[in-house]
């Protein structure tokens, strides 16, 4: 049994402690053992914290012996690199920021290291966050576990693979375009954005302000909800945490879904979606009316709109973000600037890559004096109606349904030429941080033997909604439990 | 709309980026292709629709002005690429 703890769930890893028949160190070097044979080839994980995880695990079952373990208690885990782990390099898998050491740790990290989670590793993401492929990494692209020929995904996509490996259980990860929904997706493992303001983004380095939101992928709906549970509440240090109650999102995953009205937007199921996409996420709808969901077409009239809408307003906020990278304070500096210009202009020449670059421009271009109403204003007021049509939909029904991508995981280098083809992954994603809401991509299926994620977006705060609707889902299915021949 | 090379360089030069003459025709054709785009925005009238800068679950906070967090410069100023004395370290800017 010692050498397949990996492929665990959290909840049957908890089972395996609470039972006596696995300690968190046990659970832990099997993670590790994994994760060495594995990461050649997948490229997951940029930094293994063996010392600090064993230090962690024996820790934990300590505190196991003593009588107080809580639900999260010895259970390995990874964080995507963007989240500061004091002492130890957070790097957003950029150059500029490859030698950053952490002073601190984010909420994020507190709160999973006090609920006794073991952080085995940091996971590799696109430079900043920002890709839909995880090819966008200083440190190297990350292969998909089904077949490592393909993306994971992106930002998220170490997480993600790492996640459908069985490298670890679950890891962290994050989302502004759909940076977690996508390469859960692309990689047949279970991930959920949660609604704006409901994880504290202190310590998570920022793309773009009023869109980012830490989550959680993992390969089940009930270990999201465990993990989730953890990572929400209020945040004194984040102005824009949410002082919304927190309800137990384990609690109510088996609530009915018998009479939900499940929503699905037609604009969603028109030219552009891969035929067997929309047969797989056809399947699992039919399923979730053999639970007793009422299913109904809406209109979300806007929808055309949010990729151009997401593309002027992210690269606006991350320029702004960004301009704090100019290598004085931390992060990347050139040798020998001449002068303060020359210092900054070179430190981030050299610090950042192509796509942050590309993003940077984008978005000083569309902020600067004579363009700001054209674009940044223009693209704010279309973020109001797309928010507006949302608000339409829940008036008639409960979530809304639809594929997460366009799309299966395609070959590495086949997008990575044309960056409008790339962002057009994101086509089924954006309008949940547009317009701040929580969403969640399941597995459903396969299409060219790659798999196929299902969304369904809530209404704002509705989490325990929509885990819900996954994990009954994922009680009358099992795609969320196949895993890779590959690896 | 199709930017130039010089437009390029000069929303580099805002941004405090710099481009090298080699990679800045291609980054014209890239940003002008993005820019396409995002042209899509202008096909709706949005006279009087309330530009959205953030969700709307999103309100200011205000809190007591004391002081809360305490003083970490020696840890925080540890990354720094140049510090002497308390002070970040940066070419000559005044002669």
């Amino acid at each position: 049994m010692s050498s397949e703890l990996h492929q665990l769930t959290l909840a049957g890893m908890q089972q395996a402690m609470q039972s006596g028949d696995a300690s968190s160190r046990e659970l832990t070097m099997s993670c590790l053992q994994r994760i060495n044979a594995l990461n050649p080839t997948l490229n997951a994980m940029l930094l293994v914290d063996e010392d600090g995880a064993l230090a962690s695990a024996d820790a934990a079952d300590a505190v196991r012996a003593a009588g107080d373990a809580g639900a999260l208690t010895g259970l390995p885990m990874a964080h995507k690199d963007i989240f500061c782990t004091e002492g130890l390099p957070t790097t957003c898998a950029s150059r500029m920021l490859e030698n950053f050491v952490a002073p601190y740790d984010a909420t994020v990290t507190t709160r999973l290291k006090e609920a006794g989670m073991v952080m085995v590793a940091k996971a590799n993401m696109d430079e900043f966050a920002m890709g839909s492929s995880n090819e966008n990494s200083y440190f190297g692209a990350v292969g998909n576990p089904w077949n490592a020929d393909y993306v994971p995904g992106g930002s998220s996509g170490g997480s993600a693979a790492a996640v459908a490996a069985r490298m670890v259980p679950a890891a962290t990860a994050t989302d502004t375009g759909g940076s977690i929904r996508q390469p859960a997706a692309f990689c047949g493992i279970t991930g959920i954005k949660p609604t704006y303001g409901r994880v504290s983004r202190y310590g998570m380095i920022a793309f773009a302000s009023s869109l980012d939101q830490g989550g959680v992928v993992a390969t089940t709906a009930e270990d999201c909800a465990l993990m989730l549970g953890a990572m929400c509440g209020f945040d004194e240090r984040d102005s824009t945490s949410s002082d919304r109650a927190v309800p137990d999102f384990s609690d109510s995953l088996n609530q009915s879904i018998k009479g939900l009205r499940i929503g699905l937007p037609e604009e969603y199921f028109g030219d552009g979606l891969d035929a067997q996409v929309a047969d797989a996420v056809q399947a699992g709808i039919k399923e979730l009316e053999a639970l007793g969901a009422s299913v109904t077409s809406i209109k979300l009239p806007n929808q055309h709109l949010c990729i151009p809408a997401y593309y002027v307003i992210a690269p606006a906020e991350a320029s702004s973000n960004l301009s704090r990278f100019d290598g004085v304070r931390f992060g990347h500096r050139c040798e020998n600037p001449v002068d303060l210009e020359d210092l900054y202009k070179r430190s981030r020449q050299e610090g950042f890559g192509a796509e942050v670059v590309r993003r940077i421009l984008i978005g000083t271009y569309t902020l600067s004096a004579g363009y700001y109403d054209a674009y940044y204003k223009k693209a704010q007021q279309i973020r109001r109606l797309i928010s507006n049509d949302f608000d339409t939909a829940f008036e008639s029904v409960d979530v809304i349904l639809g594929p997460t991508t366009p799309s299966p995981a395609f070959k590495r280098g086949e997008k990575s030429d044309d960056p409008v083809a790339m962002y057009l992954n994101d086509l089924y994603t954006v309008s949940a941080n547009l317009s701040g809401l929580p969403g969640l991509s399941m597995p459903c299926g396969f299409a060219n033997d790659m798999p196929v994620g299902m969304q369904v977006v809530g209404q704002a705060f509705d989490e325990a909604r929509i885990l819900a609707v996954a994990h009954q889902f994922q009680q009358a299915t099992d795609w969320h439990s196949k895993m890779p021949a590959a690896v | 709309m199709a930017l130039t090379p010089d437009e390029v360089r000069s929303i580099a030069h805002l941004a405090r980026l710099g481009v090298d003459d080699d990679t800045v025709t291609e980054m014209a054709a890239e940003l002008s292709s993005v820019l396409a785009l995002v042209e899509q925005l202008n096909s709706v009238d949005t006279t009087g629709v309330e530009p959205m800068a953030h969700p709307d679950s999103v309100q200011l906070r205000l809190r007591a002005d004391i002081v809360s967090e305490e003083n970490r410069r020696e840890a925080l100023q540890r990354p720094a690429p140049s510090s002497q004395d308390g002070f970040f370290l940066v070419p000559r800017v005044v002669e």
